[in-house]
């Protein structure tokens, strides 16, 4: 049986500011352990603003969320923080790096933040995701110094360094031209195989969400 | 909190952008280096002029004050014991020079643990006799050894030595001021002359120079069996008993007591140099003052870098928070960022300070005033150097705390969601 990676159950989400808008109503999704989701809908939809409530970094909303079957609806911001880095790897638009870091630095950042490892193996591991995407050459590389498409790959290897148990990617290919969106879909689509891993997409790339495995609709708010 | 981490994060910001680094630095160290050399200089001044007056000063010193009489023969009387009396023309009572029961007095003193030194003076008014002129003189007949252990009148013997005097039975330590009216030099015999008429030649075994011209002008110093030759005294004859103690602060009540159970006045010396503890603090207060303000002008530098810093690195703040780093740990990597500005910083100002105060320990200052001192005065207490420090890390750390805290609160979805 398939486990439940994230759940969600009558999850709604209201601006207050300036006025009252619904954002989300009611959303009840779920997705399985290996899982290659992608959602989708036009811009200002609530796609990106339901990403952020499952990645647990937007807690202003009514309903439940659970991960791996635990409640996290309510739960203090530190350890909701320590979720976020032990259990959800986070890819955005944007190649969210530290501009003054190497690559490495950058990759083994939330491993050395769990803690779990020493700093040898942390770097073992780190070399190991960069071999994976094919990026170790860039390594010791400023990461302000590599391009857009080395840099996304470079946020999907600090996503992957501590074995998540969900990825979530908010417009991975947006910045990119189309052989990099390939590349990135590829390497997206060989780990979900591979490793077993969900993966949650926010895309409006229509090319992309018809090669998931599930595409969730939405607009308004609503899932359709 | 993984200390380390945060630290190595916090050391990769400073050193991306080690010009602003170390200007945040510099502001603390200029803070700090000034706050070193003021207090240096201003303690060293402090400690010159206090010495200048209060080594010389004894804790407690006894004698028989010329004054008139508290209780006015009419007063006595019990049939104007209601009335308001006034006495016209009071003039004082005739009081005896000598202490009496000096060397009992001594003996009594010096079974006491307070006390840590007594010497007796045997103070003589008489004349440097110059031909046919007469310059006031005050002659003290004391123990040179004594004097110059408890005393330091060493520090102020220009030429030739306290011991010199102690070989001497008939020499004279002679005020260098009136060494330069007589045209008379070491080697040189003097004549003097007291109230009794007695004329004695006294050889001038050294030059003595307080740094106040009218001291030096009169007064000398000779052999208390001298003194008491001149007074055609005896040898118990003791005019003054100059005593240090153990606790400066408890002087005042020491003196009251002698003073009731001798019969003498006994003068402390909180009484006798109020102002000089006036003036020690409030040179303490400005340098404070100082000190401080220039502090709180590093800081302000250091909150606005951070505060720019914070801003430039709202990405980088919103990331670490996406990847699981607590709003604590943010706080604490700008924290520390404060912190090590302030340590370099801190470390650097005492370092200048310290270079700063060596200089000024070796710059030339010569005044008559004061024969022994060379240079300019410095106190090198090590105290200074650890206010110094913990001070540019306090300030360093509020400095950095409201813009930490700032950083502490971003929330990452704002800004992710703002791009």
């Amino acid at each position: 049986m398939m486990s439940k990676v994230i759940e969600t159950k009558h999850i709604s989400k209201v601006f207050r500011n300036p006025d009252e808008v619904k954002v989300l109503s009611d959303i009840s999704i779920s997705i399985d352990q290996g899982e290659f989701v992608s959602i989708q809908g036009k811009s200002g939809c609530g796609k990106s603003t339901l990403l952020y409530i499952l990645s647990t970094m937007d807690t202003d909303y009514s309903g439940e969320l659970f991960l791996d079957g635990q409640l996290l609806t309510g739960q203090a911001p530190d350890y909701l923080a320590k979720i976020r880095n032990q259990k959800i790897g986070f890819v955005f638009q944007f190649h969210y790096l530290l501009a003054e870091f190497t690559v490495l630095e950058n990759v083994m950042l939330p491993a050395r933040k769990l803690g779990l490892k020493s700093d040898k193996e942390i770097e073992y591991d780190a070399m190991q995701k960069l071999k994976l995407l094919g990026i170790e050459d860039h390594a010791l590389k400023i990461s302000s110094r590599i391009s857009g498409g080395q840099k996304q790959r470079v946020a999907i290897a600090r996503a992957l360094i501590n074995t998540p148990s969900i990825i979530m990617a908010d417009e991975p290919t947006g910045n990119l031209d189309s052989k990099n969106s390939d590349i990135v879909f590829a390497i997206f689509k060989e780990l979900a195989t591979d490793q077993n891993l969900s993966f949650l997409i926010v895309t409006h790339d229509d090319d992309f969400a018809k090669r998931t495995d599930r595409i969730i609709q939405m607009e308004d708010g609503r899932i359709i | 909190m993984n200390i380390k981490l945060l630290f190595s994060i916090s050391k990769t910001h400073l050193l991306t952008r080690k010009k602003q680094s170390m200007i945040a630095a510099l502001g603390v160290t200029f803070g700090i280096g000034t706050y070193i050399i003021m207090m240096g200089f201003m303690n060293g001044l402090n400690g010159l002029l206090d010495g200048l007056i209060l080594n010389r000063t004894p804790h407690i010193h006894l004698f028989n004050e010329i004054k008139p009489a508290a209780i006015q023969p009419l007063q006595k009387v019990l049939k104007y014991k209601n009335m308001e009396i006034m006495v016209h023309s009071i003039k004082p009572k005739r009081v005896q020079l000598k202490i009496h029961n000096a060397l009992p007095i001594i003996n009594y003193l010096s079974e006491r643990k307070e006390v840590i030194g007594i010497t007796p003076q045997v103070k003589v008014q008489g004349f440097y006799l110059g031909g046919n002129t007469q310059l006031s003189a005050l002659m003290i007949g004391a123990d040179p050894m004594k004097e110059k252990e408890f005393y330091q009148l060493n520090e102020y013997i220009v030429q030739g030595s306290c011991e010199e005097l102690v070989k001497t039975d008939k020499g004279i330590l002679l005020g260098s001021g009136a060494a330069t009216k007589l045209s008379l030099n070491v080697g040189d015999f003097v004549q003097v002359s007291s109230k009794t008429g007695e004329i004695i030649s006294l050889k001038i075994v050294g030059l003595y120079q307080s740094g106040m011209a009218e001291i030096d002008n009169v007064q000398s110093f000779v052999n208390i069996p001298m003194a008491q030759l001149l007074l055609g005294e005896s040898k118990d004859f003791i005019t003054d008993i100059n005593i240090k103690i153990n606790k400066l602060e408890n002087a005042p009540k020491l003196a009251k007591e002698l003073s009731e159970q001798f019969n003498t006045t006994a003068v402390d010396i909180q009484t006798a140099n109020a102002q000089f503890e006036t003036g020690s603090s409030i040179r303490t207060l400005i340098s404070y003052a100082v000190s401080i303000t220039l502090l709180i002008v590093a800081g302000f530098g250091i909150y606005n870098i951070l505060n720019m810093l914070i801003y430039e690195k709202m990405n980088d703040i919103a990331i670490l928070k996406a990847t699981g780093f607590s709003g604590k740990d943010v706080k604490w990597i700008f924290i520390s960022q404060a912190l090590i500005i302030g340590l370099v910083g801190g470390t650097l100002g005492l370092i200048l300070g310290y270079s700063i105060s060596v200089l000024i320990d070796n710059t030339p200052f010569e005044t008559a005033a004061l024969p022994t001192i060379k240079t300019y005065p410095i106190d090198y207490n090590i105290i200074y150097y650890v206010i110094g420090i913990v001070f540019s890390l306090i300030a360093t750390f509020f400095a950095g705390y409201f813009p930490s805290k700032k950083a502490e609160k971003i929330d990452p979805v704002d800004i992710i969601r703002g791009q």
